[in-house]
């Protein structure tokens, strides 16, 4: 399965500041990806990128195998709601159906109208004056009527309130269940990313701090309780992701592909918060450590 | 046909939460041979949870011969989790009884009991594994 | 794109161009009516016209209008075409459909240019209008108002022919350039303003007088064909500090533009100050002189080598000139939507 979203050293300068640096990522199709990080860490700046409404300052981000503000961008195969689900405010609800239906090719006219009369929106309605949850709802009629091969969403529902954020999360996964889709979500809210996404990136100061499958990213990391214990001792194969100390007892968080052979560990699996969290505190250390044998 | 929910907090994968519901279904008799199993886009649009989540669940459970998926028209239930089954290991279950029967009189309480449990539990597993 | 552009701009379509319409209208009407009067009311027709109130409200507010019509164009469809997208956020909406922020912007001009265009060609309607006027100002035919002025003069040349037709389009592209370099709609709507006014008031001020090359005529400074003194000092009767300052002669056609007129020394040199007995050989101010000795001052100036030079655009230079200003001013829209193109696909956030 080729990669649906491909960035090499990917960064994003403006003045003087990077909002985003050295950015590597293989994403591949078919997955709910989320993209999270505090704010300002670069993620409304990444999926701009990605849709071609940036530029990017250093390094190369393709899409659907081309580059987002090229000649051959594949801007029909790739759809976006963008912060805050923008919309006409003086247009109605049938004239965004009609904008979606005259400027893309692919456009799927039935479903739109469908999941319109399914929402229960007035088409002569002006999108000014729907609630939140309803342009949030417009918006990505817009987008999944699009038929895209790749949704790109900056966190839509961060200003939804919570019935609103679950349907529209709902209709978001029935679309991916329905068409295949690709997508990628930004969120500051991870239990929306738990149950929704199946592939993780952390974006913490302008950097990619993890990025992986969800369920080989939590099999991976380990919460390690024991004695105190420093971390040089630690196999070179575990990599540190934090650690706290009493001064009796010492905590790691800790990524490894092999199993835990210490037995002075009580070895613990980390919820995606633990391990979203973990990443948002701090950048892990890299030590060069040996890696642990078992004698016997 | 069954109704799924999703433990946010409880720590469990969400495609072992819906497997579990499956099972426990089968085993009280609320889900019966040839009962149809909601659609991934159906579930998905009530819980609002990744499909292939649910496609995993479906796949564990067609693989432990519990159900059978047929392409184009759903999923449906083919084995049974009757409780009987249980009846099969009546000896280990007794072996059982006896023993937690000699905790309690040791003076166990019910977490001593667990923790003591599950740490025997893993060190064997471990042993298997090394 | 052709649908969404059409719906956009609707509104304000719909009331400037139905406006334009209705003054076409009214004009299309009264114009035999102006042809009529003058057949019939002759050398009196400017006179005539001048006290036909209901005709000279729809000269001045129909040359008003066009003069007011490039800045509205400016303003209300090119400063808000992208700076309101940029500032609602609907930018992000639009340019992720599955069209080119090229596309977007071409088909946006192309539209609004169509219809600044057809605004702008009202003025071929009133040029049409006041065909009367100018053909009477060019008998010598002699009047007060604006009407009765040369259309070739500054005052109505942006008034007239296709030059407002460019300037409108020019306008809105200003406009659109302002939106996309300030992206807020209302500093861009202002500063719209201030640009295109600057361009309408530069361009017959110190722009018109060099599009083409002035005829020139020289001639001696006659009796007959003097038409200016210009004094400095005190004019009152019996005032003795007046020095004549300029000189002028008329060139035999009223309706010309005469874009110079400078009398020139005997080396051929032009001059600003004259010699001194030109003063004293004038007539005081309210003094009765008689022709006898007027006419010795002209003779001497004739004979000491004195003549003017009068630069002018005939009347028969109207239309060149206007289409020279109108590809002057196409021209810098052409330059202005490059930039144009050329901003739009770079970040704008």
């Amino acid at each position: 399965m080729s990669a649906v979203l491909a960035a090499t050293g990917l960064g994003k300068k403006y003045g003087r500041t990077w909002a985003l640096s050295d950015c590597s990522l293989d994403v591949p199709a078919g997955r709910v990806v989320g993209l999270v990080g505090p704010n300002g860490a670069g993620k409304s700046t990444f999926i701009n990128l990605a849709v071609g409404m940036l530029t990017p300052s250093a390094g190369d981000i393709e899409v659907l195998g081309a580059r987002p503000t090229g000649r051959d961008a594949q801007r029909s195969k790739v759809g976006f709601v963008g912060q805050d689900t923008p919309t006409y405010a003086g247009l109605s609800v049938a004239d965004h159906l009609r904008l979606g239906a005259s400027l893309n090719p692919q456009w799927d006219g039935a479903l739109a109208e469908q999941r319109i009369a399914g929402l229960g929106l007035d088409p002569t309605k002006r999108a000014g004056r729907l609630s939140g949850g309803q342009r949030a709802q417009l918006a990505l009629t817009l987008g999944i009527a699009k038929r895209p091969e790749l949704l790109l969403l900056d966190e839509p529902v961060a200003s939804l309130d919570p019935l609103a954020r679950r349907e529209f999360l709902q209709d978001l996964m029935e679309a991916v269940a329905d068409q295949e889709l690709s997508v990628v979500l930004s969120s500051h809210l991870v239990s929306d990313v738990q149950r929704a996404c199946d592939y993780l990136v952390v974006l913490v100061d302008s950097r990619v701090q993890v990025a992986g499958d969800i369920d080989h990213l939590l099999a991976t990391h380990h919460r390690l309780t024991g004695p105190r214990r420093d971390a040089a001792s630690l196999p070179g194969d575990q990599q540190v992701i934090s650690a706290s100390h009493t001064d009796r007892q010492s905590t790691y968080l800790v990524r490894t592909e092999r199993p835990i052979l210490d037995p002075a560990w009580e070895v613990s699996s980390l919820t995606l918060e633990d391990l979203v969290l973990a990443y948002m505190r701090g950048a892990p250390s890299v030590t060069e450590r040996p890696p642990m044998e078992v004698l016997r | 046909m069954i109704e799924f929910h999703l433990d946010g907090q409880s720590g469990v994968a969400p495609y072992l939460q819906l497997v579990q519901q499956v099972r426990r279904a089968l085993r009280l008799g609320l889900l019966e041979q040839g009962d149809q199993l909601p659609t991934v886009k159906d579930v998905v649009a009530t819980l609002a949870i990744n499909p292939n989540t649910v496609s995993k669940a479906y796949r564990e459970l067609e693989h432990a011969g519990l159900v059978t998926a047929r392409p184009g028209v759903g999923t449906f239930v083919s084995g049974t989790l009757a409780a009987d089954n249980l009846a099969a290991h009546g000896p280990l279950r007794a072996s059982l009884e006896q023993w937690l029967g000699k905790a309690r009189r040791a003076g166990l309480d019910d977490e001593s009991i667990e923790a003591l449990f599950l740490a025997t539990f893993r060190s064997t597993v471990i042993e298997e594994t090394a | 794109m052709i649908w969404l552009t059409y719906r956009q701009f609707r509104v304000s379509a719909l009331v400037l161009l139905g406006g334009i319409v209705a003054v076409m209208a009214v004009l299309a009407v009264t114009g035999p009516q102006v042809a009529d009067l003058s057949r019939s009311a002759g050398q009196g027709f400017l006179d005539a016209f001048g006290a036909d109130r209901a005709k000279t409200t729809i000269f001045y507010a129909s040359t008003a209008l066009l003069y007011v019509l490039p800045a509205v164009v400016g303003i209300f469809w090119g400063a808000p075409m992208v700076s309101r997208e940029l500032e609602a956020g609907t930018s992000r909406l639009v340019w992720t459909q599955s069209i080119t922020r090229t596309r977007w912007l071409a088909t946006k001009l192309g539209v609004a240019g169509a219809g600044a265009a057809a605004l702008g060609s009202f003025a071929l309607v009133l040029t049409w209008w006041c065909g009367p006027m100018d053909d009477a100002v060019g008998k010598g035919y002699a009047s007060n108002g604006l009407y009765g002025q040369p259309r070739l003069w500054p005052s109505q040349f942006g008034a007239r022919g296709t030059v407002p037709i460019a300037m409108a389009v020019l306008a809105l592209v200003i406009g659109v350039a302002l939106g996309l370099v300030i992206r807020r709609a209302v500093p861009a709507m202002a500063a719209t303003l201030v640009l295109v006014v600057a361009v309408q008031v530069v361009m017959p001020m110190f722009v018109q007088s060099h599009l083409l090359p002035r005829k020139h005529l020289i001639a001696k400074i006659t009796q007959d064909n003097l038409a200016e003194v210009r004094a400095v000092g005190d004019v009152a009767p019996g005032a003795t500090d007046v020095v004549i300052a300029q000189l002028g002669i008329s060139a035999g056609r009223p309706d010309a533009w005469i874009v110079s007129n400078r009398t020139l020394d005997p080396s051929g040199k032009v001059m600003d100050k004259y010699p001194a007995w030109v003063t004293d050989c004038a007539p005081p101010p309210g003094a009765v002189t008689p022709p006898e000795q007027v006419q010795g001052c002209f003779t001497r100036l004739a004979d000491e080598g004195y003549r003017q030079r009068v630069e002018y655009f005939p009347a028969s230079r109207f239309w060149p000139l206007q289409l020279a200003e109108t590809g002057v001013l196409l021209a810098m829209a052409g330059l202005v939507t490059g930039f144009c193109f050329w901003r739009i696909r770079r970040d704008l956030t």
